[in-house]
């Protein structure tokens, strides 16, 4: 099948050419049959790429090593679970897996707006095709996932350990969802300022499909997060790396962008604006696609240098460069309709909202690219480490939280004396007790944690006084209970609420960075067995050592009992595994303890800390053992290897089956000396408050992101339903001409009966 | 095998992706651009009545204030409609 | 109704910044003319992205340490300076010593590599043959192994395709 792959690769450039030529012809001349056929080719690479990635998924679960990918990520040990996530993890398949969900999600969305847009669609048509041209190429000539070899090995390197993790198996499709998502409101803006319709369809579609990739590129982040945190040894979820700050990048940039709309679609400003950040939003997503695969810039991540660099750099220019084209070429479009009234005004806060994430985005990239650029001016790659981000990023996350709690409370027009009176009162109070209370309790030493603690109050005093006061009004007009008015004014005012949702999950969760980050205590130990430590009030003991042999690894680990004032508190289980190496130099029995590692957290999650531990064996007292069964292996195994001769593959594998058994308990043996005859080992021990409620954080945003992103009926479908059902008027509401609803309402009519609804 | 699916394959994309252009009779015409345009327009005036509404209930917005941007905002959704309805009777 | 010089035309947006009947540009007198606002305001802004690109340029260049490779560093290495060491980590030359990890880096292209004393956090994929970052300090005494300062390794995921092992 892996020509059938190749072919198909080919086959699905060629679609993304047609669909290019289609769609510009379409639209130059047009003609609706050939805007059709290019959407439709854009379907069709959809369809060609699903194909093609079942192929490459069926060539994993059947193990068939021929494929070089296929040897190089799996195994036949590798659990199904993970072979699925496994072609992720390659290079190529990655590459296939970018331009399998760009046409899923283009097919999905052009689907969806195949009835709107009719100008801009093409153009955008065009442009979604001309990213699946890009990818397609790099896979079907660079790093072809269908790559074949005519002597398979008889088993697959394996699948890393440290994506061994259920994480994994969503981070990356969820990151890609993000960045191909991105693509899309790109090429919108793209098709808008060629076409020079930048007016409220544009800013609808936009708007919503902006809104799915920030939900989708942010999901992705967490969850990279969270893998780093529970899986990798070294106690924390962010490190400011290349590749983490790729994705970080153009997240903000859509989450200045989905506020700053708002903004052009109630006043008609920053227009220039709005279309710059889309198209800084899609070209940094494809520039977190090139840093990973480029290797020019060192990171965890880095697939290690490669030949992808220089075609990546030339799709960059060309975004960059016909960006800027497109908006100086359409500034006389881009005209503001108004001005700022006011500082004191939600625009203000909306705009100095979009100016501090903009400056992150500026000092993250800065920061992050800042080898190479110093490499251009001074000829030298200075590399800036994760502290220098520090001075920045907190003083404007800082701002960024309160002016999450200012923008839902402060009026759109003006802020009179007494809006900030009856808004602000309740929630500024709230974070000023929670600052005092908290100073009081001695976390004042930490300045920039306490300030993110008291705006993290007021930010969700905002929110719960929104949500009192919203409720309020539905019953004052419904008469309904609270929990019901709550859930219908929600859904009534998705767009609202949800983001007013996802403010407080974002407060929620920098309560919980900021805790973590300034209060952590961290012990790194070398106890024997029955040996403690104390840390934060806790006592932590040794209890005594692990150690387990599987035909998948050897695991080395401890058993931990952690107590606070005499009451037990946690019992922590962690590990180090070795996977076996391939390497047959590492000797026969030194390959299954010099292999691949990775680490087994010990994790208590608590609401209110975390309890973490890695234990980091040194296996230095094994080596005499395992030298040993080397050199035995070493003199009986050739002489065993020569009596095979002649044998069949079958009758040589029961020939060598004692053999590998005595292997096994040789292994199995060595590695019980571990628990028999224990030795100090190193253990990392974190107590960590606050954590978890990064995570719950998350969840809270995505929910509220999710709510805003929901459809809701369309009010004019809603006006008809109001005038059917002949409601009659709501206290309090000004009252327009014709109010009556007949069966043809004059417009006036038709205008006031719409918002004629309960809130 | 393979060239057996490799050209069901293309057979179906070639057919899939020309269908639009053997189509007999032409395409139907959506709705104009600017009525697209102007709908879109009213969906958003629409909510922005709803949302200084919603704004002057939860204390947001004064009275004096609320009847200021409603009567202006149920203008220009007049107006909107007026244009769309204008564009339908072509 | 609203006055006809209140309305705007359609398509032209009011929303809640709409001004009230009866307020025009012209305000009371002392009041900022709104175009000397907008200049304000420009300066202000301009102001402070200037501040923000002066420090990152100046922390980028005070903090930042120089990359180098095994090569570089045993050229240029000075007592008192730590450097960013690049490389990869050289076959056979991992040992353990107590809580140390002994290691050698090698130069990418020249084949010499020097030798790391390291202690910290040591990532999960670390082992011979992958390419490790490590911020390192001349040792006291001459010939030593550079001091890896704690918690400062890195390591690359590996991405080639290993060659197929022997069966046993």
């Amino acid at each position: 099948m892996a020509p059938v792959g190749r072919t198909l690769l080919i086959v699905a450039l060629l679609i993304g050419v047609y669909g290019i030529v289609a769609s510009l012809h379409g639209a130059r001349s047009a003609s609706r049959e050939w805007v059709d056929s290019g959407r439709r080719a854009i379907y069709a690479l959809a369809g060609v790429t699903t194909v093609a990635w079942v192929i490459l998924e069926a060539a994993f679960l059947r193990n068939d090593f021929s494929f070089n990918v296929v040897a190089a990520h799996s195994s036949t040990t590798t659990p199904t679970f993970y072979k699925l996530a496994a072609p992720w993890s390659s290079q190529e398949g990655s590459l296939l897996l970018w331009v399998w969900l760009m046409s899923l999600w283009s097919s999905l969305i052009l689907f969806l707006t195949r009835r709107r847009v009719r100008e801009i669609a093409p153009y955008a048509t065009a442009i979604l095709c001309a990213f699946g041209v890009f990818f397609t190429s790099l896979a079907a000539f660079f790093a072809n996932p269908f790559g074949t070899t005519s002597h398979p090995p008889a088993e697959g390197a394996g699948l890393d350990p440290l994506l061994l993790h259920p994480s994994m198996m969503i981070h990356p499709p969820m990151l890609y969802s993000g960045y191909t998502l991105l693509a899309v409101p790109f090429a919108f803006a793209a098709g808008a300022l060629i076409t020079g319709r930048l007016r409220s369809e544009w800013i609808s579609v936009s708007r919503r499909f902006a809104l799915a990739a920030w939900l989708f590129l942010g999901v992705g982040i967490v969850l990279g997060a969270r893998w780093s945190y529970t899986e990798l040894g070294w106690g924390g979820y962010w490190a400011w790396d290349p590749v983490e700050n790729a994705a970080l990048m153009p997240w903000l940039c859509t989450t200045a962008f989905i506020h700053s709309i708002m903004i052009q679609e109630k006043r008609g400003m920053l227009k220039v604006w709005n279309v710059s950040l889309v198209l800084a939003s899609g070209t940094l997503a494809i520039l977190g696609t090139f840093l990973v695969r480029s290797g020019i810039l060192d990171s965890i991540h880095a697939f290690g240098a490669s030949t992808l660099g220089v075609p990546f750099v030339g799709l960059l220019a060309v975004m960059i460069i016909g960006s800027i084209g497109l908006v100086v070429s359409r500034r006389d479009r881009l005209r503001s309709e108004a001005r700022l009234d006011s500082l004191l005004s939600r625009e203000a806060v909306f705009l100095l909202q979009n100016l501090v994430l903009v400056a992150m985005v500026f000092v993250i990239f800065w920061i992050t690219f800042f080898p190479l650029i110093s490499q251009a001016i001074t000829g030298t790659k200075v590399s800036v480490g994760p502290p220098a981000f520090r001075p920045f990023i907190v003083p404007l996350a800082l701002v960024l939280v309160a002016l999450a709690g200012i923008g839902p409370i402060i009026a759109w027009r003006r802020v009179t004396a007494v809006n900030l009176r009856r808004n602000f009162l309740a929630p500024v109070g709230v974070g000023i007790v929670t600052a005092v209370v908290l100073a009081v309790r001695g976390e004042a030493g930490k300045p920039f944690a306490l300030a993110m603690f008291a705006l993290g109050a007021f930010v969700l005093a905002t929110v719960a006084q929104e949500l009192w006061r919203g409720v309020g009004a539905r019953r004052a007009m419904t008469r309904e209970a609270a929990p019901v008015a709550l859930l219908r004014l929600i859904r009534r005012n998705r767009r609202r609420y949800g983001g007013y949702i996802v403010h407080a999950g974002i407060a929620v969760l920098l309560i919980g960075v900021a805790a973590s980050s300034s209060f952590q205590h961290s012990r790194d130990v070398i106890l024997s067995p029955g040996g403690s430590v104390n840390l934060a009030g806790y006592r932590i003991t040794y209890v005594r050592p692990t150690a387990a042999a599987t035909a998948a690894k050897l695991s080395f680990g401890a058993v931990l009992d952690v107590t606070r004032g005499g009451r037990h508190v946690a019992t922590l289980r962690t590990s180090r595994g070795f996977y076996p190496s391939q390497d047959p130099s590492l000797g026969v029995i030194g390959r299954f303890f010099n292999g691949e590692a990775d680490s087994d957290v010990g994790l208590k999650a608590g609401l209110t800390r975390d309890i973490w531990t890695v234990v980091n064996p040194d296996l230095g007292p094994l080596a005499p053992y395992i030298s040993r069964g080397d050199r035995v292996f070493a003199q009986e195994l050739p002489p065993a290897m020569q009596r095979l001769r002649g044998l069949s593959p079958r009758q040589a594998q029961a020939a060598l089956a004692p053999l590998w058994a005595l292997r096994d308990r040789a292994i199995v043996d060595i590695a019980q000396r571990f628990v028999s005859h224990p030795w100090p080992v190193d253990f990392l021990l974190i107590v960590d408050p606050l954590v978890v409620w990064i995570w719950i954080g998350a969840i809270i945003v995505a929910a509220g992101g999710l709510i805003a992103l929901w459809p809701v009926p369309t009010l004019a479908r809603r006006r008809e339903r109001v005038t059917a059902r002949r409601r009659s008027p709501v206290p309090g509401a000004t009252p327009a001409p014709g109010a009556t609803p007949s069966p043809a309402p004059s417009p006036s009519a038709t205008a006031a009966s719409a918002v004629r609804e309960p809130v | 095998m393979d060239l057996l699916i490799v050209l069901v394959v293309l057979a179906a994309v070639v057919t899939f992706v020309s269908a639009p252009l053997r189509r007999r009779e032409p395409a139907a015409a959506g709705a104009g651009s600017e009525l697209a345009e102007l709908e879109a327009a009213r969906e958003a005036k629409y909510r922005e009545i709803r949302d200084a509404e919603l704004d002057h209930r939860t204390g947001k917005l004064s009275d004096a204030d609320f009847r200021a941007v409603d009567a202006a905002l149920r203008a220009e959704a007049v107006e909107i409609l007026h244009a769309i309805d204008t564009i339908r009777q072509r | 109704m609203p006055s006809a010089e209140a309305r705007p035309a359609v398509g032209r947006r009011s929303g809640h910044g709409y001004r009230r009947p009866g307020k025009g540009h012209v305000g009371k007198s002392g009041r900022v003319d709104p175009s000397r606002k907008r200049a304000i305001r420009l300066t202000v802004a301009l102001t402070a992205a200037l501040i923000l690109a002066s420090a990152l340029v100046y922390v980028s260049f005070s903090a930042g340490r120089d990359e180098v490779t095994a090569g570089q560093l045993l050229r240029i290495a000075r007592p008192g300076s730590s450097y960013i060491l690049a490389g990869t980590v050289l076959d056979g030359s991992v040992r353990h010593d107590g809580t140390a990890l002994l290691f050698r880096v090698r130069d990418p292209k020249l084949k010499v590599s020097v030798p790391v004393r390291y202690t910290g956090v040591v990532p999960d994929p670390f082992r011979a043959g992958r390419g490790v970052l490590v911020t390192v300090h001349e040792a006291a005494a001459p010939g030593a192994a550079f001091i890896g300062e704690a918690n400062s390794l890195t390591t690359k995921c590996p991405s080639k395709y290993q060659a197929a092992a022997a069966s046993y």
